[in-house]
């Protein structure tokens, strides 16, 4: 039955994410953005609430709870709402763990999924998006070649969020004319990890360029090596997250917007007694709850298990579109003030051009 | 729970009401469009079915709609929402001039009497507000109803009324007293045939060429003392006017189905003439690596999904009986926008096939821009959502 409104236990997600994010992160985001870095104790605290490894058998050391997108949509927009380079850092270790959950064999979940069941924040990330104009997931220009029981990995990543101290990262290539995944052990001979990467946003959000030169990687760390592959899954829950993301991010721009229409004083009345500045406003509160309802849309697929690979890339779409057009509007709407780093809304803008430009930064 | 997937009960209401839309709307939809003000007999099957707010529902259903949804799986309005999704895919124009289905039917259905049930409920009955000098501003309709003994007597003049020369009773908004501002407007039903009411003239429009609007003239039209919907008391404040506007809140979200309803309509034509010319809608690629033409198309897709998912939530939530004012604003204000755009984009993309009238293209072009103005123009939705969000009067936010 078709329902927006959330159950028990998806409110509870969602408040209490909501919390943590009130407690840690929106007073700290301005200074983290600053500083380029995340307090450890943050992540640890998010750590703790359990998100990543809710799904994870109990063997494996996680708590063995049915896997929700829906669930995880929920807590990715709260802590999108509080900072998106937190809501990806908190949430990184999933990006490792879901397509072992999804693809690995037995075998790869026996072994690699404890590695991301600990008390402590895992180093554990992704490196799928790459250096080059157009870049497109399902066009990966990384290769990944057959050689005597094993695969040599070659190619160039960028954005490979916390790469420096991951201990292993999951590297997507194209072998055999399928686009793949492969767990490969940092250190790993012909695998480098470059210099921290700078960027217009996610500023607070450690990235790096990897490179792949002749790195070899045993065949039983391909994911799924079979002929379903299971990646084009791996990017429906992945633009499902990042539509998450964006919903976070615009529906914060729209709140300090919101706020500060009432309050900022012009000709005698607060700004937002114009229609000008109210339409705008009006637009993105709407448009905010729309971009919610398609990664919703899209999570509700995943959850009941059906295809969702035109509603996540809709959602994406939407999302691409509507976290710049929104945040440029929260810029607006604050005029000079919102030029100032001192405001939100310009960090905000920054950041929106992240989730439209890059893939895979968080997944459900 | 959260869930956006439709279950079986909708595919169900959606594959029938397409399939309805499929033969006996679209067949005729260029016919009604060529031939206007000649009323589409093909139509006359639906007279005993309730389309437009259920002619049979009683008041203060909330509750029951609830109990209904629970039982049935789908409440009332995410029910309607869908079947005027597909039917307006079907032809809006046509669905626009169902007969008894007027938005008069959805105001009576809402509020009348057990009395006036019986007289009006079976009906088809118009609605009548906008006036020469009153069009979003309604409340400063200046049509006059003064009581004479056991009757009122109707003065003024009404435009813009849909199914004008179809219908069999309207529902006319008149003051009681001009100088009470919007309390002292009332609704009252008029029977056609009531000595003093004429049909002056039926428009020429754009689109929705099917449904026949026009204008109709009250000069001393004397109607039955209880044809007045709701109580004639007069209240200090605006609650009796806003009670009858509350009747919008449900028939925002409809107007908003239309509007994607005939939106896809020009994106499935769009498609198949896309994928006839060797462009494949396959959400592979990502949108920056496909032709601007894909692009567009994909991004059209968003927008028409967004549309609906607004829709769908105002439509929700009235049948959980919570208050969707804001909601029905922001369905219709999306909804009607981008239907428009929408339609005017598949035309461009559809090239000398979009202009030419050997295809329906270049009719939802026409016919969707009423969505947008019709119950409240995109700017006054607009204004109902800001007034909220800001907290802000109507003397605040003009």
């Amino acid at each position: 039955m078709v329902q927006f409104s959330l159950s028990k236990q998806q409110k509870m997600i969602k408040d209490e994410v909501a919390r943590v994010v009130r407690d840690l992160v929106v007073e700290n985001a301005h200074d983290m953005d600053e500083s380029g870095e995340i307090p450890p104790e943050t992540l640890q605290k998010i750590w703790e609430l359990g998100l990543c490894i809710s799904q994870v058998p109990e063997t494996y050391g996680g708590f063995g709870l049915a896997a929700s997108p829906l669930e995880n949509v929920l807590a990715i927009e709260e802590l999108a709402y509080g900072d998106v380079s937190v809501a990806v850092a908190a949430l990184l270790p999933s990006l490792f763990i879901v397509p072992i959950m999804e693809m690995g064999t037995p075998a790869q979940q026996e072994k690699f999924l404890p590695l991301a069941c600990t008390e402590n924040y895992p180093g554990l990330t992704l490196a799928l998006n790459e250096p080059a104009i157009g870049f497109d997931p399902v066009r990966l220009n990384t290769t990944a070649t057959r050689d005597n029981g094993a695969y040599v990995l070659n190619g160039t990543k960028c954005l490979v969020p916390y790469a420096a101290r991951a201990s292993h990262i999951l590297v997507a290539a194209a072998a055999d004319g399928e686009n793949r995944l492969f767990i490969v052990e940092n250190g790993t001979s012909g695998l480098s990890v470059g210099e921290r990467e700078k960027n217009m946003g996610l500023a607070a959000l450690e990235t790096f360029g990897v490179s792949l030169e002749n790195c070899r990687v045993p065949e039983e760390n391909c994911l799924a090596p079979g002929e379903n592959t299971g990646y084009e899954t791996v990017l429906s829950r992945a633009r499902t997250a990042m539509a998450a993301l964006g919903t976070g991010l615009v529906r914060a721009s729209y709140d300090f917007a919101r706020q500060y229409a009432k309050t900022r004083q012009q000709f005698g009345e607060p700004i937002g007694c114009r229609q000008a500045v109210a339409f705008t406003v009006a637009e993105m509160a709407y448009e905010t709850d729309a971009l919610r309802f398609m990664t919703w849309r899209a999570a509700s697929s995943l959850e009941a298990g059906n295809d969702a690979k035109r509603h996540s890339y809709l959602a994406k779409l939407y999302a691409d579109e509507m976290t710049t057009k929104l945040t440029d509007y929260g810029v607006q709407v604050l005029g000079g003030h919102g030029y100032i780093r001192d405001y939100p809304v310009e960090r905000y803008y920054r950041n929106a051009r992240g989730i439209g430009n890059f893939e895979a930064l968080a997944i459900v | 729970m959260i869930n956006l997937e439709p279950d079986e009960k909708m595919v169900n209401v959606q594959g029938s009401m397409r399939q309805m839309a499929e033969s006996i709307f679209r067949p005729v939809a260029r016919k009604y469009d060529e031939k206007e003000h000649t009323y589409p007999h093909e139509l006359d099957m639906f007279k005993n079915i309730p389309v437009m707010g259920g002619s049979r529902k009683k008041k203060d259903s909330a509750k029951d709609d609830k109990k209904k949804k629970q039982k049935s799986g789908m409440g009332q309005n995410l029910s309607t929402v869908v079947t005027i999704e597909e039917l307006a895919w079907g032809d809006v124009g046509l669905l626009l001039t169902l007969p008894n289905a007027g938005l008069g039917n959805a105001s009576i259905a809402a509020v009348a009497t057990d009395d006036q049930m019986e007289r009006f409920g079976n009906k088809w009955v118009a609605m009548a507000i906008t006036e020469p000098e009153a069009g979003s501003d309604s409340g400063s309709v200046s049509t006059t109803a003064e009581l004479d003994g056991d009757e009122w007597v109707l003065n003024g003049e009404k435009i813009f009324v849909t199914c004008a020369d179809r219908c069999d009773a309207v529902v006319v908004w008149a003051t009681i007293d001009p100088s009470a501002g919007k309390s002292g407007i009332k609704p009252f039903v008029v029977e056609k045939a009531t000595p003093g009411l004429t049909l002056d003239h039926l428009e020429h429009k754009l689109g929705i060429r099917a449904s026949d609007t026009g204008t109709l003239v009250f000069n001393n039209c004397r109607i039955p003392r209880d044809n007045i919907l709701g109580s004639s008391e007069i209240k200090k404040n605006t609650e009796g006017f806003k009670g009858v506007m509350k009747t919008f809140d449900n028939t925002r979200p409809m107007i908003a189905a239309m509007s994607v309803g005939v939106a896809r309509a020009a994106l499935d034509f769009t498609r198949q003439q896309l994928e006839a010319h060797g462009y494949q809608i396959d959400y592979d690629l990502k949108p920056v690596n496909v032709s601007s033409i894909q692009n567009t198309f994909y991004k059209m897709e968003a927008h028409l999904e967004a549309m609906r998912l607004l829709t769908w939530r105002a439509a929700c939530m009235a049948d959980e009986g919570e208050t969707n004012n804001v909601e029905a604003s922001m369905a219709k204000a999306k909804a009607g926008r981008y239907g428009t755009l929408i339609t005017q984009q598949c035309c461009e993309l559809l090239g000398p096939l979009g202009y030419s009238r050997q295809h329906l293209a270049e009719k939802w072009m026409r016919d969707s821009k009423i969505l947008d103005i019709f119950e409240g123009t995109g700017q006054i939705q607009h204004l109902i959502v800001a007034r909220n969000i800001l907290n802000l009067s109507s003397t605040q936010l003009k």
